[in-house]
């Protein structure tokens, strides 16, 4: 594996990792399994991107997509909360409805930036070579989200959220509106994955409404990844082993795609079948791990 | 303080499994009111709790807490008024979550979430003092998750966090049920303790006759989603077990003294 692509799979973690922060938040801080992100994450590069052609400052782009995201995330939490649709389904309604919404935002399936401002350009100035540049800005930016967000966790609002995730009939006990903390997670949650998708536009040099597909999956693979890192439960921990798993999630598959297997020489478009063994092997191990247990112990007796 | 207007719940309404839980309740409870509650398997003692703390709606009927209509009010709002203890002890705590913020978040029962931090310095100082009552250690363990602790120390920890705030109004159902006998005693005593210091109105469910006739000063038996007997005063400190088996008999026309629904 060579040197440049290392750097690109680091590049790729970063970015992503915000990503994977909302996705933590929805799965694991919310107990609120949220497939919108495979929309959001689309969503936030074509408001960043659309906004741009037309424009606009890179960086207030990003927020507009930020904004758009948080708007996702609240239609598939109201959608579960009012309507009573099941999380999961609620989900995949608002992800089905934003694959047309992406293509009506950027006028047709895609667009490219080339040529246009982005926020890298803009720190350019710093006058880093732009292969270190990138990943550079990208740790900056998921740092600061990782700061930040550990400190909402920890305001009264942030443990309210948190309760609710782990026992709603408690926080509801305690005078909380459980309805508005789901609502509060799930937009804030998408927010992060539009932003992530905003900045993988701006990077690449172009917005797809299909970028989204497999964003989940890759999602879940790098929560669980993160998880698998020895540590203390805490949340600055957990937000932690969540960036270290996408982290960890990029090199996988950039280590999988940089070798032949056999006559087999597996490409990008195989990266979702590859997560999808990856989560599924995340999945079992505990699984196989406790059988493993018992297998020994019945042998022992 | 709590007043009950003719209150009804009935369970899949329609299907096959409908069942009338609370039939036309009417009670009043007064300010300063330590009531308990007893009565056999499915009288609907929880389900006249969860509708008093607005886990259900009623299908008809009033209820008034502290002179306001709260019929209609979502759980999260009576929370400003009710304090709760659950049966299952894991139901009143978050297990993720430390000590400190499990009490951090019952410290602000009934107040709407801010920016603030979750947990304060001088709060940790309050909740040290609060704990150490418990005599169970836990006093140095603010930041262990809850998850670590045992059913009878989330107990008394939901225990102390519904009484933190001052609740209107107190309801305990059979919290004590799923604790070993001696740490059942200990919190049924820190539940006397605290009731009679902080002078609360409370409700509180139990199967066990002997703890229904020794604490409070009033006592409702329940039987098929109704009131069935209801005493106070020096009516009920003179009560016995055999009076109670006895009214309950009488009531419903057979002899229960050997009924295991009726647990001395
Ligand atoms: N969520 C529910 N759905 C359907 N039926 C219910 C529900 N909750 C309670 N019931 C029914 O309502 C009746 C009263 O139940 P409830 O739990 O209030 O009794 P209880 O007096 O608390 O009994 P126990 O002493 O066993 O706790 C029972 O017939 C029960 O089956
Ligand atoms: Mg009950």
């Amino acid at each position: 594996m060579s040197l440049y692509i290392l750097v690109g799979a680091v590049e790729q973690g970063l970015v992503y990792a915000l990503m994977v922060l909302g996705v933590y938040l929805t799965f694991r801080v919310l107990d609120f399994p949220d497939l919108t992100v495979d929309g959001s994450l689309p969503l936030g590069a074509a408001v960043s991107g659309a906004l741009i052609v037309r424009g606009m400052d890179p960086f207030l782009s990003l927020l507009l997509a930020m904004c758009a995201g948080a708007a996702a995330g609240c239609v598939t939490a109201l959608l579960a909360t009012r309507l009573r649709i099941m999380s999961l389904l609620a989900s995949i309604i608002t992800m089905t409805a934003l694959y047309s919404i992406n293509i009506r935002i950027m006028g047709r399936p895609n667009l490219t930036l080339l040529n246009q401002p982005t926020v890298l350009d803009a720190l350019s100035f710093i006058g880093l070579p732009r292969y270190l540049l990138t990943p550079l800005i990208f740790l900056g930016i998921i740092i600061g989200c990782k700061v930040l967000l550990d400190l909402f966790l920890h305001t009264q609002l942030g443990t309210a959220l948190r309760a609710t995730g782990d026992n709603p009939q408690m926080i509801r006990s305690q005078g909380v509106n459980t309805d508005m903390m789901v609502i509060l997670g799930v937009s804030l949650s998408n927010a992060l994955v539009a932003l992530a998708g905003g900045l993988v536009a701006q990077s690449q040099g172009f917005a797809d409404v299909g970028m989204g597909i497999g964003t989940i999956v890759a999602g879940l693979a790098s929560v669980i990844l993160g998880e698998s890192l020895v540590g203390a439960q805490t949340v600055f921990r957990q937000t932690l082993n969540a960036i270290c798993g996408s982290l960890l999630y990029r090199l996988t598959i950039a280590v999988a795609l940089s070798y032949r297997v056999g006559f087999l020489r597996l490409t990008p478009s195989d990266l979702n079948l590859i997560t999808a063994v990856l989560v599924v092997i995340c999945l079992t191990v505990p699984l196989l791990r406790t059988r493993l247990v018992m297998w020994k112990r019945a042998q022992g007796d | 303080m709590l007043e009950i207007k003719k209150l009804k719940k009935i369970f899949n309404r329609g299907g096959i499994n409908q069942v009338t839980a609370i039939h036309s309740l009417s009670a009043f409870i007064r300010n300063g009111d330590f009531v308990t509650v007893i009565g056999s398997n499915g009288a609907g003692k929880s389900t006249l709790l969860n509708l008093i703390a607005g886990t259900y709606l009623p299908d008809s009927g009033e209820l008034l807490l502290a002179g306001e209509n709260a019929t209609r009010w979502p759980e999260h709002r009576r929370a400003a008024y009710v304090g709760r203890v659950f049966q299952n002890p894991l139901l009143g705590t978050c297990a993720t979550m430390s000590v400190e913020e499990n009490f951090a978040l019952a410290s602000r029962r009934g107040l709407r979430p801010g920016f603030r931090w979750g947990v304060t310095n001088s709060q940790r100082e309050l909740f040290r003092e609060k704990l150490k009552l418990l005599g169970l250690g836990l006093e140095y363990r603010l930041k262990d998750k809850v998850g670590l602790l045992s059913g009878g120390q989330r107990q008394s920890l939901t225990l102390l966090m519904a009484t933190l705030r001052r609740p209107r109004l107190l309801l305990l159902d059979e919290h004590t049920a799923a604790l070993d006998p001696k740490t059942a005693e200990q919190v049924l005593n820190l539940t006397r303790e605290l009731i009679q210091e902080m002078g609360l109105t409370a409700l509180m469910v139990t199967h066990n006759m002997k703890h229904a006739l020794e604490l409070g000063n009033r006592l409702i038996m329940m039987h098929q989603g109704r009131v069935i007997l209801d005493v106070d005063g020096p009516t009920k400190a003179h009560l016995t077990i055999q009076d109670l088996l006895n009214e309950f008999s009488k009531l419903k026309g057979q002899d229960l003294t050997d009924d295991k629904m009726l647990l001395i």
